[in-house]
């Protein structure tokens, strides 16, 4: 019985070092990267970009990536500590917080590892991180406001569904179409007020604009969520909306579904918020490796507006979150 | 004589309306006949009702009363569940609306994929009725055998329960696209009544039923009370808890039904979000106490009325909708204030000093 444990013990032991052996091995060919990630749960915008990261950095692509999610700074910060003790090569951060992270990257940079910053960016001294792949939210309301201003209509009466106050979302999109309106006669706010990425109080506001009798002709939400529980409203008072209807519908983030409805002619117009930042992450890596620095630090991404007109369905399976 | 009989006349008036405030039933009527005159006031258009057609061509009846009875529904059905939790822990459950995104996920979760049918729908129906009552049958353990206070016990659930209900469904975001399904939080085809207005009817209809003719209504108000002295008479108090707080799992599961067919979908982080608060708030502007005890459930569903009349009114008049909480905020004050005792007993003696000058000048 001993023998039989101790040739057992001795067997596993064997096991374990092929094991070690079979891992080192591996490792000198693939990039080691280590990812810090909000919580995939918070938003389908999430879900899409921690898909589009995992889809790129796999082992058949050369890298050999480690996950880590929360949406806690400090334990984010605590995970960024323990990439560094682990050696990876790349530290990929999207950070909950913009503040406490100096110490952490400087320890990175001693230690020679190369941090990019994804989607978030935070108060550190620029020398700190190679770069910094972002959206840019003002520019996503400047594009949807001069799409409705290409639609040339006499008078522009807008109900504009906000977002949770304070988001960057939320100012980004908020700013371009308070601007115009405050620039033009023809444009006017019938009701402006937040439904917190809310279906529901949309549908609310919206139902309480057609109760009060007041007209309109557009409808301005700052996610699809929101446009939605918009149209809900709508079609109970048999409101036409979408091309060739009466109320033009404006939304953002590109869901998949919304793409469809679109694509319909349901809605109008949908601007993107890319998710998709693996690619842009690829690049920069690769150009590293072969020793060239990123030709910018901070990549703003290319975002899109869709328009009820021109969307095909092929955008709507390459652009849908 | 005569004018004896007057003075007595007029004291009796001043006392029929002091012990009229004291009526459970004179919150709710007086602020839903203050909410009333507001509207009358500013704007009497506002009880309008148009019969007219929706997009699909069948017949929906509009305005802003109709909006109100509609989106009233959920927190109805929820009131029901949180006035019996109240009464009989002493405290409330927080976790509604995190149960709500539970109960809606596991739905959309049976109904995904494959053809919807109403045998599919029933039995996903009854699925989330299981499950939710499995969630406020594990509060109410807590509450009633571990003597965890309600609200901290129910804090488990309401910080997790969101990411249960995103895990159900792998983090997606499904959509029913069968109409059959948005009949439940819309409208059916040739009912001008949105669904969850019926549905919340027939739930109260319920309520009233079994608080009729069992001893719910009796146990759970005794338990409130005092617990040992409701022992002493053969009454299990851990037991009656328990059943309340899975009383309230089913109305969860109803009101989720109801959300989630609103829009064929669900946002586990917004859906129901902040509901708990406003249920809480039903109980409260119906005069019950949130100490347990006694209670009235149509005061507690009056209540769940009123706070939608303000929050529909607040919307006619353009009140930033950052500020809703801010203006439900003062209501809940001013009514905790009025509740007190203390408050009660200065009122109280106010009037009576009111009354008894009067009868001194009429005596004179």
């Amino acid at each position: 019985m001993k023998k039989f444990l101790a040739l057992l013990v001795a067997a596993s032991m064997g096991f374990a070092m092929c094991a070690c052996a079979a891992e080192s091995s591996n490792e000198g060919g693939l990039i080691k990267v280590g990812i810090i990630n909000n919580d995939p749960n918070e938003s389908g915008y999430r879900t899409a970009n921690d898909a589009d990261m995992k889809a790129m950095f796999t082992e058949e692509n050369g890298y050999d990536a480690s996950f880590f999610y929360s949406l806690k700074n400090e334990e984010q910060i605590a995970a960024a500590q323990q990439f560094v003790q682990d050696e990876v090569d790349y530290l990929l951060i999207s950070a909950a917080g913009t503040s406490g992270w100096d110490s952490v990257l400087t320890d990175a940079q001693n230690a020679g590892i190369q941090v990019i910053l994804f989607d978030r960016t935070i108060d550190a001294d620029a020398s700190l991180y190679a770069a910094s792949i972002v959206s840019d939210m003002a520019q996503e309301g400047e594009t949807a406001v001069s799409w409705l201003a290409s639609q040339n209509l006499a008078e522009y009466n807008v109900i504009h569904i906000q977002g949770v106050m304070g988001s960057s979302a939320q100012i980004g999109r908020s700013g371009a179409l308070d601007e115009m309106v405050a620039a033009n006669d023809n444009w006017n706010l019938v009701t402006q007020q937040t439904a917190e990425w809310n279906a529901e109080t949309a549908q609310q506001i919206v139902q309480a604009v057609i109760d009060s009798g007041e007209s309109f002709n557009v409808v301005y939400a700052e996610n699809d969520d929101m446009a939605r529980g918009a149209v809900a409203a709508l079609d109970a008072a048999n409101i036409s909306h979408g091309v060739g209807g009466d109320v033009i519908i404006m939304s953002f983030d590109c869901n998949q579904w919304a793409l469809e409805e679109l694509l319909a002619g349901n809605w109008n117009y949908d601007g993107q918020c890319n998710p998709f930042q693996a690619s842009y992450i690829n690049d920069i890596i690769q150009g590293l490796e072969a020793g060239n620095a990123p030709a910018e630090q901070v990549v703003v991404m290319v975002e899109q507006g869709f328009s009820a007109d021109t969307i095909t369905q092929a955008d709507v399976d390459s652009f849908g979150i | 004589m005569a004018q004896n009989g007057n003075q007595k006349k007029g004291g009796s008036f001043l006392e029929k309306l002091v012990a009229l405030t004291r009526k459970q039933f004179f919150i709710p009527i007086a602020a839903l006949t203050i909410l009333v005159l507001f509207n009358l006031i500013m704007d009497p258009s506002f009880f309008a009702i148009t019969l007219g057609t929706n997009s699909n061509g069948d017949p929906v009846l509009s305005g802003y009363l109709i909006t109100i009875l509609n989106n009233a529904s959920e927190l109805v059905i929820l009131a029901i569940g949180m006035t019996l939790v109240t009464s009989a822990s002493g405290g409330q459950d927080i976790s509604v609306g995190s149960a709500i995104a539970i109960a809606g996920s596991v739905m959309l979760r049976i109904l995904v994929g494959g053809p919807v049918n109403p045998g599919k729908i029933i039995l996903a129906f009854l699925v989330a009725c299981v499950v939710a009552m499995i969630f406020g049958a594990f509060n109410g353990v807590l509450v009633a055998y571990f003597k965890i206070q309600p609200m901290v016990a129910t804090l488990i659930l309401f910080t997790a329960g969101r990411s249960i209900a995103a895990w159900i469904n792998n983090n997606e975001l499904p959509i029913i696209s069968e109409p059959l399904f948005g009949y439940f939080g819309n409208f059916i085809p040739g009912v001008a009544l949105p669904t969850p207005v019926f549905i919340a009817i027939i739930c109260v209809i319920i309520i009233m039923l079994v608080l009729k003719f069992t001893t719910l209504g009796l146990y759970t108000q005794a338990v409130g009370i005092n617990p040992s002295s409701s022992r002493l008479n053969g009454i299990d108090p851990a037991k009656v808890k328990l059943i309340t707080y899975i009383i309230l799992g089913l109305c969860v599961a109803i009101a989720g039904f109801i959300k989630v067919s609103r829009f064929s979908t669900i946002n586990y982080s917004v859906i129901a979000k902040d509901i708990e608060m406003d249920a809480i708030l039903a109980v409260a502007l119906g005069g019950n106490s949130l100490g347990g005890g006694k209670f009235n459930m149509a005061s507690s569903i009056m209540g769940a009325y009123i706070i939608q009349f303000l929050t529909t009114t607040l919307f006619k008049f353009n009140v930033v909708s950052t500020a809703l909480p801010a203006y439900k905020a003062v209501v809940v004050i001013v009514l905790v204030v009025l509740s007190a005792p203390v408050v009660r007993e200065k009122l109280d003696s106010f009037w009576k000093k009111l009354s008894t000058k009067k009868s001194v000048k009429e005596a004179a």
